[in-house]
């Protein structure tokens, strides 16, 4: 009997054990496969010309051109722009759903935040080339509302759900007699959630940041919707391209040779700007956690 | 133990077997390639399966380069390719066989004024050369070039049948026909182009050298704007009896009907 039990443990911790196995198996395969993948068309092309390159052209007939300064930058731009916009929206509704709102209040704006999470990227993109390039073009009387002011408003409404639910979390998890300690010298319920909640939360708002930072950066569906997808030096009006629609948009068509090559290089490069905002997830995470 | 770990093995590498090879057997058709010609290309296959009914047809919209790998790589049948073979293509023993002409249409917002647009003019816009709707006869607005991505058959076909290879200035490049065609009919100053059989009341189609676009001015080659639908196989590589047998029948002309009803226009 006592053997029989033992025998079904061990099985299960085995089982379990493949299973995270898995996981780490295709992290691996994944990030060996970009690698070698990626490594030809850089050393091939040049290391510097590849990335500080200004010209892509990958189908010229005679004289093809890969640089992807331009996909660089406009990533780090319309990344940086929905930042500036998505994170003090984000930052004041978790606040506000954290420490101000009623109940009835806070579940209703956490559902809708939750809902606003669930939207696929296309129907962002969608609803982004039908209501928000127009009125871009309008408003600002341009021949073409499409570029990079378009993408970065499309993802700074994009990243909201992950900055508000982080934020919303570390708020929650303040101990409670830090802010009663406030309000019990005289500080205003005001003061108290700015001097003193926020202050104590502060690496897990820092950790919703860089989660809507790795949000935006690896958005694509939506943005090669409203961007307009030239591959342009970054302008607020100009027609841009991202890394990752960089990958998406010649993949299709690209045959063997330097092209598809090279587009496995961007991939790696955007694969390294991930992981660099993954090991500052993971560091801001490990800091609110020993904090708490 | 050790049994059951031999089971879980056993068991997964049972399910790894069977997804690997789907039933390949000889009553099949696998075609590849070209989201252009999808439409003409399901029409085709399903017509062929009516008749047929124990064959499996399969098209996977891949993209005309894509599409010419999976031929050489022998993943299908049939390659589709909505352009010519380059030389070093053929040179790795691919073959062409023409099954339609497909014909571009140039697009513009329904409000845009101006009706004809001569090849070169259509190669200058897209240049930069020309900017200005008013210096082809339209309004005092600026021209916004909308085109396909590097490597679309579309944009390929459009490029080299205006001459404007690798020389084009575009405002948007974007990823398929129907994006294409919704950004001309929401922007006034915009212009596109697409397949003439995709082509919706939503934008309004420009005669291109006073001719407009159909059937008969494509067929007879008066319609400058034009490109191939291509079958590609491998040269020396014999086809399946189900696959060279489907192949005959589109390439007849008892399918001509059916290739018109997918606004291309027949090649027999």
């Amino acid at each position: 009997m006592k053997q029989k039990q033992n025998f079904l443990e061990n099985a299960i911790h085995i089982m379990f054990l493949m299973m995270g196995l898995v996981t780490v198996g295709f992290v691996l395969l994944i990030t060996v496969y970009l690698i070698i993948s990626g490594i030809p068309a850089i050393s091939k092309i040049g290391f510097f010309e590849f990335i500080f390159g200004k010209t892509w052209s990958s189908t010229h007939a005679t004289d093809p051109q890969f640089g992807i300064l331009a996909f660089i930058l406009t990533s780090i731009y319309g990344t940086a722009g929905a930042v500036v916009i998505g994170v003090p929206i984000g930052f004041f509704a978790s606040v506000y759903i954290s420490k101000i709102a009623s109940l009835r209040k806070k579940n209703l704006i956490t559902s809708a935040v939750s809902l606003l999470a669930g939207i696929p990227s296309v129907i962002y993109g969608l609803v982004g080339m039908l209501v928000l390039v127009p009125a871009i073009k309008n408003t600002f009387d341009i021949p073409d509302g499409s570029g990079l002011l378009s993408a970065i408003i499309v993802l700074s409404v994009m990243i909201l759900p992950s900055i508000i639910k982080v934020s919303v979390t570390a708020l929650d998890a303040v101990p409670s007699e830090y802010e009663d300690g406030s309000l019990a010298l005289g500080a205003t319920p005001i003061e108290t959630y700015f001097r003193v909640s926020c202050p104590a939360a502060r690496s897990g708002i820092a950790a919703s940041v860089v989660l809507g930072v790795g949000r935006a950066i690896g958005e694509a569906t939506a943005v090669v919707m409203v961007s307009g997808n030239s591959p342009n030096m970054p302008a607020l009006f100009q027609s841009v391209r991202f890394l990752t629609t960089a990958v998406s948009s010649e993949m299709s068509y690209a045959g063997e040779g330097l092209q598809r090559q090279a587009l496995f290089s961007i991939a790696l490069v955007l694969f390294l700007f991930i992981m660099l905002i993954n090991a500052l997830l993971n560091f801001f995470m490990k800091k609110s956690k020993e904090e708490s | 133990m050790k049994k059951f770990l031999s089971l879980l093995m056993g068991t997964i590498m049972a399910a790894f077997a069977m997804t690997g090879c789907q039933e390949q057997g000889a009553a099949s058709i696998s075609t590849d390639g070209s989201t252009s010609m999808q439409e003409v290309i399901n029409i085709l296959g399903e017509a062929y399966v009516e008749n047929n009914k124990d064959v499996k047809f399969t098209y996977n919209p891949t993209g005309s380069g894509a599409g010419i790998t999976a031929v050489k790589e022998g993943r299908c049948d049939i390659g589709l390719s909505s352009r010519s073979l380059k030389d070093e293509e053929k040179a790795e023993g691919l073959e062409e066989t023409v099954l339609a002409y497909d014909g571009i249409a140039i697009i513009v917002h329904p409000e845009n004024p101006v009706s004809n647009l001569t090849v070169e003019q259509i190669a200058k816009i897209y240049k930069g050369e020309i900017t200005n709707w008013k210096d082809v006869g339209g309004e005092d607005k600026e021209i916004v070039s909308i085109g396909r991505e590097a490597g679309s058959g579309t944009r390929d076909g459009f490029e080299s049948i205006t001459g404007t290879k690798d020389s084009c200035k575009y405002r948007q490049e974007l990823t398929s026909t129907g994006d294409v065609i919704t950004t001309v009919s929401q922007n006034a100053n915009a212009i596109g182009y697409a397949s003439v059989s995709a082509i919706k009341d939503t934008v309004k189609l420009v005669s291109v050298d006073n001719v407009s676009p159909s059937e008969a001015t494509i067929k007879d080659g008066s319609y400058k704007v034009q490109r191939p639908f291509m079958l590609i196989t491998m040269k020396d590589k014999k086809l399946s009896e189900t696959a060279q047998s489907f192949l005959d029948y589109i390439t007849s002309s008892e399918v001509s009907k059916l290739i018109s009803s997918a606004g291309v226009v027949p090649a027999n």
